[in-house]
């Protein structure tokens, strides 16, 4: 599904090392993901990051991209299980439960710990002044 | 807060925490551009200290956003994942991913001024003809390059960039030295980008908030007139758009030509 070569002015950038691995065998093995013809297509920084968490994860050797894509599916079919609207509109909030799944399954973390800091986070932005840095204050 | 048109409003206590090395504080909506970088030491409108109206705090990211923040954020701390290396993934899909719809509305504001005008008067409506704004009900204003005025947007959060129509904001976007150097020495800074404006060109410097966003609309380079809107969509660039750079004839030879 990677057209890379194409390369014209605005997808200059796209040619980098590391990230053409990511496309064609892995992307494959995934659940049908929201795509244009050259890749995933995020609608949201927080997709990207979430995209990139789950690639890097699985080539720090945390786990395979095998146990991912299991892993996402499962939520996939969950939620349709669920009854939710199969339009791909949610694609990346099952990606990300996914991803704290196979996170504290794996005891990278736990869901107390990304729990805490996810209120961390809210906390910080509600506390930073607009035009500053939005920082944690290390809390331990 | 008034949302008018971005008129000059020259360069008030915006920067007063530039100097001391913090970010820069912008007002919302603002036009807060100086053509006149040495004059940073005028901060006199002193009195607005940490209390600018309404848009005081940040806007919380939805949920969502958060929890990838967190996991992001715990395993980074962690050294199970490594940030630079995050970036970069994020930082490729950018390029690629975002700006064409930018650049579908560049292209079309070159080959019809009725359509240029339409989107410098109302950005939101006209973006929208072509059906590239979010659900986020943001407001869209589009600057245009002239040879007279040369612009740049600035934001100081990631979720102030209109990535509906440029896609995600890159990196540098989000660094402290962009956002800060960005209103106090514009000029230096595109020059960093490899862009020098002349000195006399104007430069203003806009600042992107929650509720309105800024498109640069940058001028189509000579030697273009033969290329089809098309062919001009492809040679747009997200840089160009944000007003870092210029867009530059295609190299190797006459577009649309005999090739």
């Amino acid at each position: 599904m990677t057209s890379a070569g194409g390369g014209g002015a605005v997808r200059g950038g796209f040619d980098r090392g590391g990230v053409e691995r990511v496309d064609a065998e892995r992307l494959a093995a995934l659940p049908p993901m929201p795509a244009d013809d050259d890749g995933p297509a995020f609608e949201a920084p927080w997709q990207a990051q979430a995209f990139a968490l789950a690639v890097k994860l699985s080539e720090e050797g945390h786990f395979t991209w095998k146990e991912w894509a299991g892993t996402l599916a499962d939520e996939l079919a969950e939620a349709e299980a669920r009854g939710e609207p199969d339009d791909g509109s949610r694609y990346y909030h099952h990606w990300v439960a996914a991803l704290e799944r196979l996170v504290v399954d794996r005891r990278l973390s736990t869901a107390a710990a990304l729990d805490d800091r996810r209120e961390a986070w809210a906390d910080a932005y509600r506390h930073t002044p607009h035009g500053q840095p939005v920082e944690l204050r290390r809390t331990d | 807060m008034d949302e008018s048109e971005g008129r000059p409003v020259g360069r008030r206590g915006f920067i007063r925490d530039a100097a001391v090395g913090a970010a820069a504080f912008a007002a919302p909506g603002k036009l807060m551009g100086s053509q006149d970088e040495s004059h940073r030491h005028s901060h006199e409108h002193g009195h607005d200290h940490g209390h600018d109206h309404d848009h005081e705090h940040q806007d919380v990211p939805p949920d969502i956003a958060l929890r990838v923040r967190a996991l992001e954020s715990v395993l980074v701390e962690k050294g199970m994942v490594d940030s630079a290396a995050l970036d970069e993934i994020v930082d490729t899909y950018e390029n690629r991913i975002g700006p064409r719809n930018g650049a579908e509305v560049v292209a079309r504001a070159w080959v019809d001024s009725a359509y240029r005008e339409r989107l410098l008067a109302d950005g939101t409506a006209a973006i929208g003809e072509l059906g590239h704004l979010g659900g986020q009900g943001e407001h869209m204003k589009v600057v245009a390059n002239t040879p007279e005025v040369h612009n740049l947007v600035v934001c100081t959060l990631c979720s102030c960039y209109p990535w509906p129509t440029l896609g995600l904001p890159p990196v540098w976007y989000k660094s402290a030295p962009f956002r800060a150097r960005a209103v106090i020495e514009p000029r230096a800074v595109l020059s960093e980008f490899g862009l020098d404006v002349p000195e006399d060109v104007e430069v203003r410097v806009w600042d992107s908030t929650a509720e309105i966003r800024y498109l640069v609309l940058p001028e189509r380079p000579a030697g273009t007139e033969d290329m089809t809107e098309e062919e001009l969509v492809g040679i747009v660039t997200r840089d160009s758009m944000i007003g870092v750079a210029r867009v530059e004839t295609p190299s190797g030879g006459e577009p649309g030509g005999d090739a």
